[in-house]
């Protein structure tokens, strides 16, 4: 009875085709949007902002460029880190290099490198596939990290790469408070995150799915290969390279391509598998759990540690922090293999026949 | 010259370390089709359990032995509690599950055995070999030889293994279509027990020799980083393409390492130093725009 869409009829195309047809939806969205924008810069304190806001959504900015692109188009990469390493670098130096520029342009500039990068990495996918390919991305992850620190042009002759970012002027605005960068972050991130969810289910996001589902079968129905993957790597590279500008600029201040690590990768990788391999939502959901999951384990095994009066050490902590991630992985590709989004998704459907359950 | 030759087989031999690694890789995907990821982490557990069982005073043949009995438990577990309810999913998925079991086992080994770099002493000395050096002027480590030779015994035994017995094949069928196998009477899950138990083996011979060079320590789990582009140059399939690309690799990125960073220094200026890092990457990447199957994969040919 909450969630029900019996009666809600679509007069018009344009009613049938928006993004969220259903009216819970958009009620639920806009409630959402409101929250996020003027609640929570009303409530949550400072450290929220730095230390759990700003990175969640930066990291969901990430996790929505690999799922579009492993997701969505099939095609399992395991550097996505290295791309937001590009997108930080080339922001900094568009910042540097040209005079007067203004900062989202700067971005966009990021993000277009990023994705140049991304297409020429992505050019070996129309030959390879599977796990060749998944090998092929490490040569992006390792060969952009080292270019970055062996280059000094690139960081602007700092020793070993390391940059600290410009200010974040806008309008003539200096943005100093952690508040009013989650508010730059959270419109960039909302503005691109409905990008995506249109670009899915758009002809480009069906030739994704064709091609994800099978390949062979897709050109033959007449879907044209080459630069619907390559599209694909330029979209995922760009969201990516967004993300690392904003990582940059926005959380860290101070970024050195050491700081893009494979492992960096790997927990975007596994942001999308637990929050659900080619959803949107999911790449939320997976950067939300991924970024508490340690916070919870750090407060909560000292405590249970202390209940059962064992010695703990924070080495050990990190030990557990490893373990349960793996563990968690395989849990959810054997319990849930379509992550969160997928229980979100069974939630709604109770919902639909609430309170009769069948 | 001499130093050329030097530096080529120095690279070769250490290519046989990473051909030791890429087995593992190749063992898993051959019969069972999971490409595994974690077998850079059970390399890592192996020598740990080696070296943990040795500091509770066991002497080193009976470290090995339950090392190998923990590699071989190890594997039937994961055949039980993950690859068997994995069974019929998309290979992807089960390259994934096993990035989580390799997180799984890197959290997991240290707590059990300590996470403190440990020295492995095998009796065999990592020191130049005085005849070689003497007559030759070149410095070859005999450690090296006996890993090559270790290597070159365990591929020869994989290669018959896999082509001339019972087990081989059913192994070959299982990797071929595991519903196929299923459907003719081959117990698929014996057979990915044994597979697993293998891979242990495999990876404790590898963990041996790389923690008895290295010490036994949390850069073990990288050697499976070092044999991933030598698994794409040879081919995921083929244990002779393991040797053979381990040996192209090995020597290119030692020969890369020595003779290409002057150049660029002159070319830009600056150091250049650590291609080690990417080059064998480039190098496999390359090299798959050319023979998209590797070395000696087999050719697959796609139908809908």
């Amino acid at each position: 009875m909450l969630y029900r869409e019996a009666g809600q009829f679509k007069t018009t195309y344009a009613a049938d085709q928006q993004l969220f047809p259903i009216r819970q939806d958009r009620i639920g969205v806009i409630t959402l949007l409101l929250v996020a924008f003027i609640g929570v810069p009303l409530f949550a304190s400072e450290y929220w902002f730095s230390a759990i806001l700003i990175p969640f959504l930066i990291f969901s900015l990430a996790a929505l460029g690999l799922n579009i692109l492993t997701g969505y188009a099939g095609q399992l990469s395991l550097g996505s880190a290295a791309f937001m390493a590009v997108g930080a670098y080339a922001a900094y130096n568009f910042q540097l290099r040209i005079e007067g520029i203004p900062l989202i342009v700067s971005f966009i500039c990021g993000g277009l490198t990023a994705a140049g990068v991304g297409i020429l990495f992505g050019l070996p996918s129309l030959r390879i596939k599977g796990f060749y390919l998944a090998v092929a991305t490490l040569a992006a992850q390792f060969f952009i990290v080292w270019c970055l620190t062996k280059f000094p042009w690139l960081s602007n002759n700092s020793s070993s790469g390391v940059i600290s970012t410009q200010k974040l002027i806008i309008f003539g605005h200096e943005l100093t408070t952690p508040t009013e960068k989650y508010l730059l972050v959270l419109s960039i991130v909302v503005f691109l995150a409905l990008a995506a969810k249109n670009m899915v289910r758009s002809t480009t996001g069906r030739a994704w799915m064709a091609v994800r589902d099978m390949d062979v079968a897709a050109s033959v129905i007449g879907i044209r290969l080459m630069p619907t993957k390559l599209l694909a790597f330029a979209v995922s590279s760009f969201y990516c390279g967004v993300a690392g500008a904003l990582y940059a600029f926005c959380y860290l201040g101070s970024v050195e391509p050491d700081g893009f690590s494979l492992e960096m990768s790997f927990k975007i990788l596994f942001m999308i598998i637990i929050g659900g391999v080619g959803s949107i939502m999911g790449s939320f959901l997976g950067a939300a759990f991924i970024l508490l999951l340690p916070v919870f384990l750090d407060i909560a095994l000292p405590f249970l540690a202390g209940l059962f009066g064992l010695p703990f050490s924070s080495a050990t902590v990190s030990h557990i922090q490893i373990t349960v991630f793996g563990a968690l992985i395989m849990f959810f590709l054997i319990v849930e293999p379509h992550g969160l989004a997928r229980l979100w998704q069974i939630a709604k459907e109770k919902l639909r026949l609430w309170p009769f359950p069948h | 010259m001499n130093f050329f030759l030097e530096v080529l087989i120095g690279g070769l031999l250490s290519g046989v370390m990473y051909a030791l690694v890429a087995l593992g890789f190749v063992m898993i995907y051959k019969a069972s089709g999971v490409f595994n990821f974690a077998q850079g982490a059970m390399v890592y557990l192996a020598a740990l359990s080696v070296v943990g069982c040795m500091e509770k005073g066991a002497p080193l043949w009976l470290a090995i032995i339950l090392a190998f009995v923990v590699m071989t438990l190890f594997g039937i577990a994961t055949e039980k509690y993950v690859l068997r309810k994995l069974v019929n999913q998309p290979p992807i998925a089960l390259f994934m599950a096993t990035i989580g079991l390799a997180f799984f086992i890197e959290g997991l080994a240290p707590m059990i055995f300590g996470s403190e770099p440990r020295a492995l002493d095998l009796g065999i000395v990592d020191e130049p070999i005085p005849w070689v050096l003497d007559n030759w002027n070149m410095v070859i480590s005999k450690f090296d030889l006996v890993a090559s030779g270790v290597g070159a015994i365990l591929v020869a035994t994989l290669a018959l293994f896999f082509q001339y017995t019972r087990v081989g094949r059913a192994l070959r069928a299982v990797a071929d279509d595991h519903q196929a196998a299923l459907s003719i009477g081959i117990p698929l899950q014996n057979i990915w027990a044994i597979v697993w138990g293998v891979a242990g083996f495999v990876a404790l011979v590898a963990g041996m020799m790389w923690g008895a060079r290295n010490g036994v320590q949390f850069a073990l789990t990288f050697t499976a980083l070092k044999a991933l582009p030598v698994l794409i140059l040879g081919g995921f399939t083929s244990v002779p393409g393991a040797i053979v690309g381990g040996l192209i690799i090995g020597a290119s990125e030692k020969l890369a390492e020595i003779y290409i960073p002057p150049v660029m220094q002159d070319l830009f200026g600056g150091n250049f130093g650590g291609i080690e890092g990417w080059f064998p990457y480039v190098l496999a990447l390359l090299f798959l725009l050319v023979r998209p199957e590797g070395l000696f994969g087999e050719k697959h040919i796609d139908r809908v």
